[in-house]
């Protein structure tokens, strides 16, 4: 195994053959462009007109009321143009496979926010785009659906397998196998193969960047504990870079509970998963004795993954970050009250790291300081959060 | 190499999924096979996400699991087959089955098993140090993959680890027929040939007698998987196919 590739023992590039050429080639014109001050200058101005960075730090003061305790503030990664932090990635993986000469993308996606960033750029660009993405996933995220092909892309259904995120992860990998002298692979998170978690990360880690920067402005400190939601990981794994190098700052995951671990209906990996290798790397992941990946579940389409990033399994094992579960019920409540009280919809992915922020906020109390990482908005959400609660919402001044 | 082959003549690779569409079947046409002339028989052990597999060998696998097919008895199964003493079985999965059954663990079954040789497409040469010295330690040859996009360093790289055969992707693509093949497949076996004096298989994508002809005197053997999974999958014997491709072969 080569180091190159690893985060400790973990990542790789299991993958086959007909790849691995084109893995080389990114990874060459990776470490070329990352140091290039034309990309990285085309990136950054492209970044503040057409994303919207830098995003707010926002002091979420009715919720820091409301749970009692430690004070906290949003990282504002849902006013992001397309509504959440997908689009950081999908903007610098557009403008190195324009500068790559590949002229045509394809990308996977869960809740759909992937694949609408993924299409919005190909938009921009005038690049024709795939977007792979489970069956079941078009049924629970049918707008997003919409918004991809009204920007153009294509949108194939998946039905093989459990029809979500993962099989659509395996079929853009095999659509790169069959296409890969002239397509290149937009993947959504900090997984795959090297050197996609690493490239990810770097174009996720303008999150934590700016978040240190905007927290140290305005409160002359560091926050105690950073927050983030981990499907596959790369809000998170974008924010937490920021800051792991300040050994003072504890760094939380919030993977999705679906029903609760001990169920066994859940999208947990690193809480409640073993190492294994699933699309190209190995870290952990949601497994059967017989090493066969098992079905997920989560009511939040982007958190419903059997797998983690590598460098969260290598953070986890580490003891650098800790990974804890929230499950749906709890996600449901803490959407409706952040809500409420900010006036701030979050997806139901960032919902479950809000859950835990309330925890936290409670056991560490007055004084101590959480900053949130807000992936995304919840518009995208209203059809699940009404389907599984249609009649409970309050009007203001009712109770919560 | 214990591929069983004629100087000078194709020769033939059948590809069966061990428990597809259960495993009582696998054993009988297994036998059948291994018996027919073919070089080898490749026994795929099911797994949930095969990168490398096109719809009808994807459909197979999890029809295998969905049966209830578990490694020990695809080992069984292979076991069983082998013990015809006729042409070699080689098994194909992919990297995660082996990783939980334990690579010594999986490696010490299968040679006990009487499996040959082992190929996992999901474990390039970078991947591979401990799992291929794990696999040559219980007497088991391993075999890689050289793809269309192989540049030259990773064909030799490829050609040096294998130590049965070299399996040469024809097809920049995933497993499943193709109408034709492209017309550059020759040129790659030639290249590769430059790189070794092992044999040279082709698969991906060959599913025809007239697909398998082409290769006469250019390739040492042709592997076929979904047309003979498809076979399996209308109820029909595939003996009759093989039969056919046998005879493209000569």
């Amino acid at each position: 195994m080569s180091e190159r590739t690893r985060f400790g023992r973990f990542g790789g590039q299991y993958v086959p053959e007909t790849l691995m050429a084109a893995l080389d080639e990114l990874q060459t014109a990776w470490l070329q462009l990352r140091a290039d001050n034309g990309f990285l200058s085309e990136l950054r101005a492209r970044q503040a007109t057409f994303v919207g960075r830098p995003t707010p730090l926002y002091h979420a003061e009715r919720l820091t009321e409301h749970f009692g305790g430690a004070t906290i503030h949003f990282k504002r990664e849902d006013l992001c143009h397309t509504g959440a932090h997908k689009l950081n990635n999908a903007l610098g993986q557009a403008v190195l496979a324009r500068r790559m000469g590949k002229r045509r993308i394809i990308a996977e996606t869960g809740a759909g926010q992937h694949g609408v960033a993924t299409a919005t750029v190909c938009a921009r660009f005038g690049l024709p785009c795939t977007v792979y993405m489970g069956a079941e996933d078009m049924r629970r995220q049918e707008v997003n659906v919409r918004r991809m092909r009204m920007l153009g892309a294509e949108v194939r259904p998946v039905t093989s397998g459990t029809a979500t995120l993962k099989d659509a992860t395996s079929e853009a990998i095999r659509d790169w196998v069959t296409n890969v002298r002239d397509t290149h692979y937009i993947i959504g998170s900090v997984v795959g193969p090297a050197p996609y978690p690493e490239m990810v990360r770097e174009l996720q880690r303008v999150i934590g960047d700016e978040a240190r920067e905007q927290y140290l402005a305005a409160e002359n400190t560091l926050p105690d504990t950073v927050v983030a939601c981990v499907g596959g990981g790369s809000n998170s794994i974008g924010m937490f870079a920021g800051f792991v190098d300040d050994p003072s700052v504890d760094l939380v995951g919030v993977e999705a509970g679906g029903l609760g671990v001990e169920t066994g209906q859940h999208a947990a990996a690193t809480v409640g998963g073993q190492a294994g290798v699933l699309h190209g790397s190995f870290s952990y992941i949601l497994q059967d004795r017989q090493g066969q990946v098992l079905p997920t579940h989560s009511i939040a389409a982007g958190l419903d993954y059997p797998g983690v990033g590598p460098e969260h399994a290598m953070l986890a094992e580490l003891g650098r970050a800790s990974y804890v579960a929230v499950n749906d019920d709890e996600a449901v409540a803490a959407f409706k009250l952040c809500t409420r009280l900010e006036g701030i919809m979050p997806a139901l992915e960032t919902s479950h790291a809000i859950h835990h922020v309330g925890e936290l906020a409670r056991e560490m109390g007055p004084g101590a300081r959480i900053l949130l990482c807000f992936s995304g908005r919840g518009d995208k959400d209203m059809h699940t959060i009404e389907s599984v609660s249609p009649t409970d919402m309050p009007v203001i001044g009712g109770p919560l | 190499m214990t591929l069983l082959l004629n100087q000078g003549e194709l020769a033939l690779i059948p590809y069966l999924m061990a428990g597809h569409p259960d495993m009582a079947t696998t054993r009988e046409i297994g036998r059948k096979l291994v018996n027919s002339g073919i070089a080898a028989l490749e026994l795929g052990i099911p797994y949930s996400d095969p990168l490398a597999d096109g719809p009808v060998i994807q459909r197979a696998g999890q029809r295998a699991l969905a049966a209830g097919a578990t490694t020990e008895a695809c080992l069984e199964a292979a076991a069983d087959i082998a013990g015809e003493q006729a042409a070699p079985v080689l098994l194909m999965t992919y990297v995660n089955p082996v990783l939980a059954y334990g690579p010594e663990r999986f490696a010490r079954d299968a040679a006990q098993a009487g499996v040959t040789g082992v190929i996992i497409p999901d474990v390039p040469v970078e991947e591979s140090a401990e799992i291929a010295k794990t696999m040559t330690g219980a007497g088991l040859e391993t075999v890689f993959l050289v793809a269309p996009t192989s540049p030259d360093d990773r064909i030799a790289a490829a050609c040096d680890a294998s130590t049965g055969f070299v399996y040469c992707v024809t097809v920049t693509g995933i497993t499943g027929s193709r109408s034709v093949l492209p017309t550059d497949v020759n040129a790659l076996l030639a290249k590769v040939r430059t790189h070794t004096d092992l044999p040279v298989a082709a698969g991906f994508g060959i599913s025809s007698a007239e697909q398998v002809s082409l290769l006469r005197g250019h390739a040492d053997a042709a592997i076929v998987g979904s047309a003979i999974v498809n076979e399996l999958d209308a109820g029909r014997d595939p003996g009759p196919l093989v039969r056919e491709l046998l005879s493209a072969c000569k």
